[in-house]
């Protein structure tokens, strides 16, 4: 795995707890760097309240799933590891999915089936697999933190674009003047495309520029 | 229960909600498998087998847990039996043609963690449909997936020669057709209800 490379070659001998949040913010993104979890990021995407709504949903279920998996690291046998994962993440998928459904309704509903496919979000197994199992809970806390905010970032720049320029307005709140004309585009599925594909350059000009200098 | 036919299902499936390019189901081995053609129909094939098992066993748990009134339980008991399922293709496969299943490598456990089937599943079920409908929108979400497989695959395999700029290649490039397919399957939406 990509992530696991960057974990021993690009940290010192001892990451200090603070590294393993810092990661996840930027140098080991996942939404523009590792590129993990995309169906969610580009099908909810489309309004910045829908795309912080999920960010913070995946990242919860993320860090439960890392605090008990690193707790049961050393008593899951290593054949049924990823049974056991998916089991856990489900889990927690499902506690969210009712919390949310207590707390907001129309929310529930604008997000849909989107919510119960947090389960084959490749980030969480991911860092499950990759991390959560080979390091103790603090550590894993920190990772999930991390990685939980770096995901609630990239999905909230996605959905900002998208509807700053497809609906004149964010979180709701009108922008720009009645005579604005919408992108409808960017709300359109076509748009999560290329709003991210938009990102990803940004972030490949900036890792080039940096490489140059 | 619910009464659309099964040729609109189908064309609905497959064409106007397509689940790549409309529901963004399935991205990852979209990005990671739709270099070449070839491998790109053998995934998608593998995928619409799956599917149409899975979207079978999936209508019986929903029977099944509706009768025991455990409606909590559905996420958790479809991810296992998608897992098992997958695992018994797998074997199956392993048995019947080792050659296909030389084909298949790694795509065949990965299937697993493929949200296009886990999705299939929750959706049949949100639409109410019953046995023969789901099974028809399981093909129809496995032929259009194979579509948009190979579609991105032949694209990005004439792209190979085209001259683009460095910052562009890769996964950017892949994203913006994507994007302008998803555009162009917009064209479908007259098909639909």
């Amino acid at each position: 795995m990509n992530s696991n490379q960057n974990d021993n070659a690009g940290t010192n001998l001892a990451p200090t707890s603070t590294d393993e949040f810092i990661k996840g913010l930027w140098r080991e993104n996942p939404v523009f760097v590792q590129v993990l979890g995309m169906c969610p990021v580009l099908a909810v995407s489309n309004t910045a309240e829908n795309a912080l709504a999920m960010g913070t949903a995946t990242a919860f279920v993320l860090l439960m799933s890392n605090i008990l998996v690193s707790l049961l690291r050393n008593f899951i046998p290593k054949e049924v590891r990823i049974a056991s994962y998916i089991l856990i993440i489900a889990t927690f998928v499902t506690i969210t999915d009712y919390a949310i459904q207590a707390i907001s309704v129309d929310l529930h509903k604008s997000l849909g089936a989107f919510i119960s496919l947090i389960v084959v979000n490749c980030l969480i197994l991911s860092r499950a697999e990759a991390f959560a199992s080979k390091n103790t809970v603090g550590k894993s806390i920190m990772d999930a933190l991390g990685m939980g905010f770096g995901f609630i970032i990239g999905l909230s720049a996605l959905g900002a674009v998208r509807e700053i320029l497809g609906n004149g307005s964010i979180f709701g709140i009108s922008l720009f003047a009645p005579s604005y004309q919408e992108w409808v585009v960017m709300i359109l599925p076509a748009g999560g495309f290329f709003t991210l594909a938009a990102w990803l350059l940004l972030f490949n000009i900036i890792k080039e520029r940096r490489a140059a200098s | 229960m619910n009464d659309e036919s099964l040729t609109q299902i189908f064309i609905n499936a497959s064409l106007v909600n397509n689940f790549v390019l409309a529901y963004f189901l399935g991205i990852c081995p979209f990005l990671g498998v739709s270099g070449k053609i070839d491998t790109a129909s053998k995934m998608g094939g593998a995928v619409t087998f799956v599917m149409l098992i899975s979207s079978v066993c999936a209508y019986g748990i929903h029977a099944l847990l509706v009768a025991i009134e455990a409606p909590y339980l559905q996420l958790i008991s479809y991810i296992v039996v998608i897992a098992s399922t997958v695992q018994l293709v797998e074997m199956f496969v392993k048995k019947m043609s080792p050659t296909l299943f030389k084909a298949l490598g790694i795509f065949l456990p990965l299937i697993t963690t493929n949200c296009a089937i886990l999705g299939l599943a929750l959706f049949q079920t949100n639409k109410g449909y019953d046995l023969l409908q789901s099974m028809v929108y399981a093909l129809g979400a496995g032929a259009g997936f194979t579509l948009a497989l190979v579609l991105i695959a032949g694209f990005r395999e004439q792209l190979e020669f085209a001259e683009v700029p460095k910052v562009i290649r890769g996964t950017v490039l892949t994203l913006m057709v994507a994007g302008i397919l998803s555009l162009a399957f917009m064209g479908f939406s007259g098909l639909g209800n």
